[in-house]
C-alpha cells in the first residue's frame, strides 16, 4: 500500500512538465492549426536555458527566478520563430507548416550544439529541497511534491487564463473557428502569435522545471515529442483538462510499468493511446474536427495527366543516364545511387496514400522497417534463402499495413495521422525491446544478398529494376480506376459513396498497397547494408519521408520522388560536415518559405506563369 | 402507371423531437414531385432517410416494390437512384468529363481495376451525358473553375449516368440566379419526359416548384398537411397559413419568445 501511494506520486510529479509541455502544444494546434513538431525543441531549449541561468543567478530565488526566465526567453524564441518562419506559410496547405517546424526541430538541434556542446548536463538540485520527506514510510523527493504541489496551480491557473479573461475567450473561440474571429475584427495575426508565444513558454517552462530530475541533453528534444503527442490525443485535441489527466494517466502508468512490466515501458503509452481512440475517436475531452480539414487543402489540386511525350523523353533519359552510371561513376556514387532509389521508392509510397489518398500517414516507417525486418528475421531465424525473404518482406508489411489501415481508417485528420503514428512506435518498441528475436538496440546483422547480388554494381542494377519499377507502377495506378477512385474518396468521400464506391475499401486497399511498396524500399535497404536497426521503425524515419513528399509537392504525381532525390542527394553530401543539420534545416525552411505548392508544384506554377497561361485552366 | 418510390409511415425522432411523422407517400413512373416546406419541417431528414444517410426510427422506403430500408447509400445507389445535393458535391481535382466518368467506372464495377487508363474509359458515354445537360463544351475543363451553375448541371449528368429509375434532388437551385433555376429546372422536366424517369426533389423557390412539379406535397413540423397540383397547393388554406403566416409559423415563435 505505501510503495503503492510512493509510485503514485512519483507520477503525479513527473506528469508535472509533462502537462505543461502539452498543454502549450494543444494550445497552438487548436489556435493555428499547426502541429508544431519543434515544440520537443522549445522544451529542450527551455532546459539548456534554464540550466545556464541557474550557473549565474544564485539560490532560491535564482533557481525559481531561473525557471520562469527560461519560460519567458523560450516564449520570444516562440515568438521570432513563428514570425520568421510561419508567418508566411499560414496560406500555403494545412500540413505544410509542420514541414517547416521539422526544419526548426534541425536548426535548434545544431544551434544548441553548438552553445552548449555535446556532452549531457547535470541538473542543479532547487535550493533547500534535496532531500526527501517520508511519506507512509517511502521516500520521495521533495522536489517531487513541490512540482506536484505546483502543477495544479498552473493548472487552474491556466484554466482561468482561457476561461475568464478576454485572451482566453479569443482563444476559444479562434480554435473553433478561425475565420469567424477574423471577420468579427480580431487581429488573427498577433492572436497566432501570442499563442504560439504562450505554448512556447510553457514547453520552456516544462523543459526547465525538470532540470533537477532529468537534466539536458541533446535527445530530448525527440523523447519528449512521442509522450506529449500522445498526451494531446489521448486528452482530445486542444483540451486542457484532457491534457492534465492524459499526463497524470500516461506519467502514473509510466512509474508503475517499469516496476512491474520494465520491457513494455515502451509500448505501454502507445497502446493506452490507441485504446482510447478506439473507443473515444476524438480523445477524452476532444471534439469531431470538421471534416475534409486535411485531405485537401488549399487550391484543388491540378487533373492529372498521363506524361506527356516529352517528359517521357526526359524520364528516359534519365533512367538511361543512371543506367550507365557503372561505365563513368565511382563505386561510391553507385551506392549513393542506390540509397536515393531506395528512399525515392519509400516517398512514393507515401506519396500514393498521402497525395492521392489525402491520407496523412505519420507512421509509414512501420512498413519500410517492417519490411526490412522481415527479410532480417526470416535470414536470420529461419535460414531463409535471401530470395524468399526478399519476396516475403514486402507481403509481410502490406499485410502489416491493411491490419493497422483497418483500424485507423476508422478515424480522419490529426487523429488518423495520430493513430498510424501510435502504431509504428508501437512496432518500433516491440522491436526495440523484444531483444532475443530482434537483436534489440543492436539490431540484426549479416542479411547480406545471395552470391549472384553481392557485388556493388550488381546490387545497383538490382535495386534499379525494382525501385524504379515500383515508382511506375504506383505511378500507373494513379492513372488507373483504382487510383481515380482513390482521389474521388479524397476529394468528395460524400459523392464517391452516393456513386457507388465502397470509399472504406478503396481506401484500405491503398494502406495495404502503400505498405506494399514501402516493405519493397524495406527489403532492398535491409540487403543493401546487410543489417537493420530499430530507427529504421523510428519517427524520424517517418517524418524523412513525410518531408520529403511535401518539399516536393503533394499535390503533383511526381512530387514525392523529385522531392525524394532532391533531398536525399543533398543529405548525404552534406552528413560529412558537422554543422549539416543547421544548413539542412534553413534548407527545408528555405524551400517551404519560397516555394508552398511543393519544388515539383512551385516550378510548374512559374512555368505556367511564365507561358501566360491562366491558373486552373490546366493547358 | 407503377409506383417507383413508397414510403410507408417513416418516422424520425431525435430524442424527444419528432422531425419527420409518420410520413407515407407515393412516387409514380415519369412523376416530378416537389416536396416543400418551410425552414425546418424536416424536408432533408426525409431525404436521408430516403438515401441511406439516417436510418429511419420507423416505417419503410420501397423502390419498385422492394424495401431499402437501412441500405447504405451507395448500395440504393446501385439499386438505380441518383442524387445530387443541395451543396455540390464534386471531385475538384478532375476534369468535368473525369467527374462524370467516375460514375460510370463505378456503373461498370472497373473501381477495382489497377491496369486501364482511367481517362480513356466511358468517355463517350460521359460527352453524351454532358451534352445531354448542355456541358459538352466544357467536358475537358477543371471542375474547380465551373460557374456554380454549370456545377449543377455537371451533377445532374453525374446522377444520370447510371441511366436511374429515380432521382432524388436535394435542393437542385439553392444557391442560383432567378434566370439560371428556371434553365436548370426546364432541364429536369425535359430529361424526366425524355427518360421517363422519376424525381422527388425539396425546393424553396416557389416559382420553380409551381412551374415544374406535377405534384407538390408539403411538409410541416415533419408531418405532410397537404398534397395537389399546383393550383390545390395554392389555393389549399392550411399551406397558406404555413406559408404566408397565417398561424402556425407565428405561433410557434410565440411560445419561443
Amino acid at each position: 500500500m505505501e510503495f503503492f501511494v510512493a509510485q503514485i506520486l512519483t507520477g503525479l510529479a513527473n506528469a508535472s512538465s509533462l502537462f505543461l509541455v502539452a498543454c502549450g502544444l494543444s494550445l497552438i494546434f487548436g489556435v493555428t492549426r499547426i502541429v508544431n513538431f519543434a515544440h520537443g525543441s522549445l522544451y529542450m531549449l527551455g532546459a539548456y536555458i534554464g540550466y545556464s541561468l541557474m550557473q549565474v543567478l544564485p539560490g532560491g530565488v535564482g533557481f525559481w527566478g531561473s525557471i520562469i526566465l527560461a519560460g519567458v526567453a523560450v516564449g520570444i524564441i516562440g515568438v521570432l520563430i513563428e514570425m520568421l518562419v510561419l508567418r508566411p506559410v499560414y496560406r500555403a496547405p494545412e500540413l505544410f507548416q509542420l514541414v517547416a517546424t521539422f526544419g526548426v526541430i534541425l536548426v535548434i538541434q545544431d544551434l544548441t550544439l553548438i552553445i552548449w556542446g555535446p556532452e549531457d548536463l547535470l541538473g542543479p538540485r532547487a535550493p533547500g529541497l534535496r532531500g526527501v520527506f517520508r511519506i507512509m514510510g517511502e521516500p520521495i523527493p521533495k522536489y517531487d511534491i513541490v512540482l506536484l504541489v505546483i502543477t495544479p496551480f498552473v493548472a487552474l491557473g491556466l484554466w482561468y487564463l482561457i476561461t475568464q479573461t478576454r485572451l482566453g475567450v479569443l482563444v476559444r473561440a479562434a480554435t473553433q473557428d478561425r475565420e469567424m474571429v477574423g471577420a468579427l475584427g480580431v487581429n488573427q495575426v498577433w492572436l497566432f502569435t501570442g499563442v504560439f508565444a504562450l505554448g512556447s513558454a510553457l514547453a520552456g517552462l516544462g523543459g526547465a522545471l525538470q532540470l533537477p530530475k532529468g537534466g539536458a541533453d541533446l535527445l530530448m528534444d525527440f523523447n519528449i515529442l512521442a509522450p506529449v503527442f500522445v498526451v494531446v490525443v489521448i486528452g482530445g485535441m486542444g483540451s486542457l483538462p484532457g491534457a492534465y489527466l492524459a499526463a497524470i494517466i500516461i506519467s502514473v502508468l509510466n512509474v508503475f510499468g517499469v516496476t512491474y512490466l520494465p520491457q513494455s515501458t515502451l509500448v505501454l503509452m502507445f497502446i493506452v493511446m490507441i485504446v482510447v481512440l478506439m473507443i473515444r475517436p476524438y480523445g477524452l475531452f476532444g471534439r469531431e474536427e470538421v471534416a475534409g480539414e486535411h485531405g485537401q487543402v488549399g487550391e484543388p489540386e491540378d487533373p492529372i495527366k498521363p506524361a506527356s511525350s516529352r517528359a517521357r523523353l526526359i524520364i528516359a533519359l534519365g533512367i538511361a543516364a543512371l543506367a550507365f552510371l557503372p561505365l563513368y561513376g565511382s563505386s561510391f556514387s553507385q551506392v549513393l545511387a542506390t540509397d536515393v532509389m531506395i528512399f525515392c521508392l519509400f516517398a512514393a509510397s507515401l506519396h500514393f496514400l498521402l497525395g492521392l489518398g489525402g491520407l496523412v500517414s505519420f507512421g509509414h516507417a512501420a512498413y519500410y522497417g517492417g519490411g526490412a525486418y522481415v527479410a532480417a528475421l526470416l535470414v536470420t531465424h529461419l535460414n531463409s534463402s535471401m530470395e524468399i525473404a526478399f519476396m516475403l518482406a514486402p507481403i509481410g508489411a502490406g499485410l502489416a499495413a491493411l491490419a493497422i489501415g483497418w483500424v485507423c481508417l476508422r478515424l480522419t485528420g490529426v487523429y488518423f495521422a495520430m493513430l498510424t503514428l501510435a502504431f509504428a512506435q508501437l512496432l518500433w518498441s516491440l522491436v526495440f525491446q523484444w531483444g532475443d528475436v530482434t537483436g534489440g538496440d543492436d539490431g540484426l546483422v549479416n542479411i547480406w544478398p545471395s552470391d549472384w547480388l553481392n557485388e556493388t554494381t550488381v546490387y545497383f542494377y538490382f535495386t534499379m529494376l525494382f525501385a524504379i519499377g515500383g515508382i511506375l507502377v504506383l505511378r500507373h495506378i494513379a492513372h488507373s480506376p483504382f487510383g481515380y477512385a482513390l482521389r474521388a474518396a479524397r476529394d468528395s468521400k460524400r459523392q464517391a459513396e452516393t456513386m457507388g464506391i465502397d470509399t472504406h475499401k478503396v481506401q484500405l486497399l491503398a494502406f495495404g498497397f502503400a505498405g506494399l511498396m514501402g516493405g519493397l524500399a524495406g527489403a532492398l535497404f535491409v540487403f543493401s547494408k546487410g543489417s537493420v536497426f530499430p530507427n529504421e521503425l523510428e519517427i524520424a524515419r517517418s517524418f524523412d519521408a513525410l518531408i520529403v513528399v511535401f518539399l516536393g509537392g503533394v499535390k503533383t504525381l511526381a512530387g514525392g520522388v523529385v522531392g525524394a532525390g532532391f533531398f536525399k542527394g543533398i543529405e548525404e553530401t552534406l552528413t560529412r560536415f558537422e554543422y549539416w543539420r543547421l544548413v539542412m534545416g534553413l534548407l527545408i525552411i528555405g524551400v517551404v518559405i519560397l516555394a508552398p505548392n511543393g519544388i515539383v508544384g512551385s516550378l510548374r506554377k512559374f512555368v505556367r506563369r511564365l507561358r501566360g497561361v491562366s491558373e486552373g485552366e490546366g493547358a | 402507371m407503377s409506383v417507383v418510390l413508397e414510403t410507408k409511415g417513416l418516422t424520425k425522432s431525435f430524442g424527444g423531437l419528432v422531425a419527420v411523422d409518420d410520413v407515407s407517400f407515393q412516387l409514380q413512373k415519369g412523376e416530378l414531385l416537389a416536396l416543400i416546406g418551410p425552414n425546418g419541417a424536416g424536408k432533408s431528414t426525409c431525404f436521408n432517410m430516403l438515401m441511406g444517410q439516417l436510418p429511419p426510427t420507423a416505417g419503410d422506403v420501397y423502390l419498385m416494390g422492394e424495401q431499402i430500408t437501412g441500405l447504405k447509400p451507395r448500395q440504393i445507389w446501385r439499386k438505380g437512384v441518383g442524387r445530387t445535393f443541395q451543396i455540390t458535391a464534386t471531385y475538384s481535382s478532375m476534369t468535368v468529363v473525369e467527374n462524370v466518368q467516375m460514375a460510370l467506372l463505378s456503373h461498370h464495377k472497373d473501381i477495382f481495376r489497377y491496369a486501364p487508363r482511367a481517362h480513356k474509359m466511358y468517355h463517350a458515354e460521359a460527352i453524351a451525358l454532358l451534352e445531354k445537360v448542355g456541358m459538352a463544351e466544357q467536358a475537358e475543363r477543371h471542375c474547380a473553375v465551373l460557374a456554380y451553375g454549370d456545377l449543377k448541371r455537371m451533377e445532374l449528368a453525374i446522377a444520370l449516368a447510371h441511366d436511374p429509375a429515380l432521382l432524388l434532388m436535394d435542393e437542385p437551385t439553392a444557391g442560383m440566379a432567378p434566370k439560371e433555376r428556371v434553365a436548370l429546372m426546364q432541364l429536369t422536366a425535359d430529361i424526366v419526359e425524355d427518360q421517363q424517369v422519376s424525381v422527388l426533389f425539396t425546393e424553396h423557390d416557389m416559382d420553380v416548384v409551381f412551374a415544374h412539379a406535377h405534384r407538390i406535397m408539403v411538409l410541416n413540423r415533419g408531418a405532410l398537411i397537404a398534397e395537389g397540383d399546383a393550383g390545390e397547393i395554392r389555393n389549399n388554406p392550411l399551406v397558406q397559413e404555413v406559408y404566408l403566416g397565417g398561424g402556425t409559423l407565428f405561433a410557434e415563435e410565440d411560445t419561443h419568445a
